[in-house]
């Protein structure tokens, strides 16, 4: 290989220009196929009525009837049209799981934000205690709450909160420690600004990002959990239209198989796109991540 | 002696303990890190205490079930055992003291000592989540590899795609898929359980299937429970093959950017050397790190899979214990998947801090 081929040149960098456009323009393309699909369900969410041809609890036809022109999904075990409630259950899974972020979101937060102001002694006691509720897997912790509390699907929020706070509470308060050193929040405070005005004018609005990030990454995996403690019969109770419990009830019913399959493919379609337009999200903010896209490939 | 003590030599007292400790810092952050390990596990152990008196009404019907509650001898002797009529800090106490005797409580289903019940089904999960952490080893190592060596091509992006597909897979939903398209369908998959039905588990040395039958040179036994495993352990491993991609492939990156690696390329080494003598050994304490997530994930799985595939683990255990609300079991598990937890994190972090002297400044 003595002769460079555009390939070499390319890899080299000199045809740079061409190798940027494409690295930008990737995982936006992700970005926005999880924005579109994540859209979609919440219009489904909506408009449920509407989308649903069949009232989701009617126990109106033969159980067991496999997909058809009639019941595109199928109908269940007390003989309810599957595709209506998988439409349904986006009513639930979705604004109970933007519920459940954004409390755990705002509770972590504001912990972190007291633990990154204060420092000293208040920031060593919630941080341990931080630490402390990472040390239970949080499927397990959530069980073992909802199940002192009794199943239902409030506690399961409750629960779920619970173990989700404390990542929000580490990263704000990370974000806190080193905004706050930073030159520019310094300087605002040479010209006079109180640390509280400094804390809510120059750290907050610089903690927002990462936290959405988290937060958008956050919402997919909330779905997966909440649906999870369903499926295990410790959230969503019958007959509520809820994903994770309809999965359950295909496991009960083994062998038809449309009964799991489809609230299953809602979940996953649903987590995935949120997951996607988070991965793109935080490569969109993440200055590291755009700084290891620059470099060279060796 | 460190060079340090001889070039500075200290008088007795504390600024000599000071120096002792100095030339020591492998010793120290190991002490320092098993401290912490042990307050942690008092932290989980006050949750768990926390947790088992948030249980609205009286606490004796709820540990003794609805039977024993009719029977005043019976609610005064658990009375009496937890220190219920003493206040809250003594009975912390007292449940500590219950923990040190390896007393978890009498699980309201099974009627046995939640030790007793774990005993029996911790060898099942360890069994699962071991070999399908294997697996995910294997496979997320080496798609990450890839993904990172064919960064920004198509290769990369649809590793992007898959990775980000198995973190988002509800696990019960494909683990029932897998279990309908294999075993009820193509008949590919041996059904639920850890045997065939009928057979005889091997001679009892660990209670993990494999690894006893194996000892004990009963091949057949070997190959059902093998045959057993593979549909539940590659199903478990899909999370962990996610994660694993992710992280593999951002700690690969990260040391290709170093100019070792390209002089190793260079001076002309082969790219599989340079791949697994240079960059791998680089890489791996970074991904190392990630072997406790990796174990949660697989208790988190398993929680959720063990069920559908009728395995006999403590999954399936806390899964029935949560939904009959029998606190005491489910307590149990919780504490002891937590100190295990913790345990491994311990350990991981041991190892990267010996490995890695910059991180034990921290």
């Amino acid at each position: 290989m003595t002769e460079l081929t555009p390939r070499d040149l390319w890899r080299g960098g000199l045809l740079r220009t061409r190798v940027r456009q494409r690295r930008v323009r990737r995982p936006r393309g992700i970005a926005a196929a999880g924005a579109l699909v994540a859209l979609a369900w919440v219009v489904i969410a909506v408009f449920a009525p509407l989308i649903a041809p069949h009232d989701p609890l009617a126990q109106n036809w033969t159980p067991f009837l496999h997909p058809s022109r009639a019941h595109l999904f199928g109908t269940d075990e007390l003989g309810r049209d599957v595709l209506s409630r998988v439409v349904f259950g986006a009513r639930l899974s979705l604004p109970l799981a933007l519920l459940l972020v954004s409390l755990s979101a705002a509770i972590g937060g504001g912990i972190g934000l007291i633990s990154g102001y204060f420092r000293g002694w208040v920031d060593g006691v919630l941080m341990r205690l931080v630490d402390l509720f990472f040390a239970f897997p949080p499927i397990i912790l959530a069980m073992v709450v909802t199940a002192a509390l009794g199943p239902s699907i409030r506690n399961a929020v409750l629960a779920l909160v619970v173990v989700s706070w404390p990542s929000y509470a580490r990263v704000v308060r990370g974000l806190v420690l080193s905004i706050g050193n930073s030159d520019y929040v310094l300087s605002s405070r040479l010209i006079g600004r109180s640390a509280r005005v400094a804390l809510l004018r120059d750290v907050l609005p610089n903690v927002a990002g990462p936290v959405v990030v988290l937060a958008t990454l956050d919402l997919g995996n909330a779905m997966l959990l909440l649906a999870g403690l369903s499926f295990l019969g410790l959230g969503a109770q019958p007959p509520v239209a809820e994903w994770g419990s309809m999965v359950a009830n295909g496991a009960q019913n083994f062998e038809f198989w449309w009964l799991a399959t489809f609230p299953g493919m809602a979940i996953f379609t649903s987590v995935l796109a949120f997951n996607f337009l988070g991965d793109g999200l935080r490569d969109a903010l993440d200055p590291r991540a755009q700084a290891q896209v620059e470099d060279a490939k060796p | 002696m460190p060079a340090s003590e001889l070039a500075n030599p200290q008088p007795f007292g504390p600024g000599r303990l000071a120096s002792w400790w100095a030339s020591r810092p492998v010793l120290s952050f190991v002490l320092r890190r098993a401290a912490a390990l042990v307050l942690l596990s008092l932290g989980i152990t006050c949750v768990t205490f926390v947790l088992t008196n948030l249980v609205p009404g009286d606490p004796a019907a709820a540990n003794l079930g609805q039977l024993a509650v009719g029977d005043p001898t019976a609610v005064a002797a658990f009375r009496e055992h937890y220190g219920l009529n003493k206040p809250l800090p003594v009975q912390y106490l007292i449940y500590l003291d219950h923990l040190v005797h390896g007393d978890l409580g009498v699980s309201e289903q099974t009627h046995n000592p939640v030790r007793h019940d774990l005993a029996t089904y911790i060898p099942a999960t360890a069994e699962l989540a071991l070999i399908s952490i294997g697996i995910a080893l294997v496979v997320g190592i080496t798609l990450g590899v890839v993904a990172a060596l064919r960064r920004n091509r198509l290769t990369d992006h649809v590793l992007r795609v898959i990775s980000l597909a198995g973190v988002s897979m509800p696990i019960f939903w494909i683990a029932l898929l897998a279990l309908y398209v294999f075993f009820f369908r193509l008949g590919w998959a041996p059904g639920s359980g850890r045997l065939d039905p009928g057979a005889n588990p091997p001679p009892h040395l660990t209670g993990i299937y494999t690894f006893d039958a194996l000892v004990s040179g009963s091949w057949g036994t070997l190959w059902d429970a093998l045959s057993h495993l593979m549909l539940p352990a590659i199903v478990l491993a899909g999370w962990n093959i996610g994660l694993l991609t992710r992280y593999t492939r951002s700690a690969v990156l990260d040391v290709l950017q170093e100019d070792y690696i390209r002089a190793a390329r260079a001076k002309g080494l082969r790219s599989l050397t340079v791949i697994f003598r240079h960059v791998l050994r680089a890489a791996l304490p970074a991904i190392v790190t990630v072997l406790g997530l990796l174990f949660a994930n697989a208790m988190t799985g398993s929680v959720l899979i063990e069920t559908i595939f009728a395995w006999p683990g403590i999954g399936q255990y806390a899964y029935h214990s949560a939904t009959s609300l029998d606190l005491p079991a489910i307590t149990g598990v919780s504490l002891f998947v937590a100190v295990l937890y913790v345990s491994i994190n311990f350990v991981v972090d041991v190892l990267y801090g010996v490995i890695d002297p910059r991180i034990r400044i921290t």
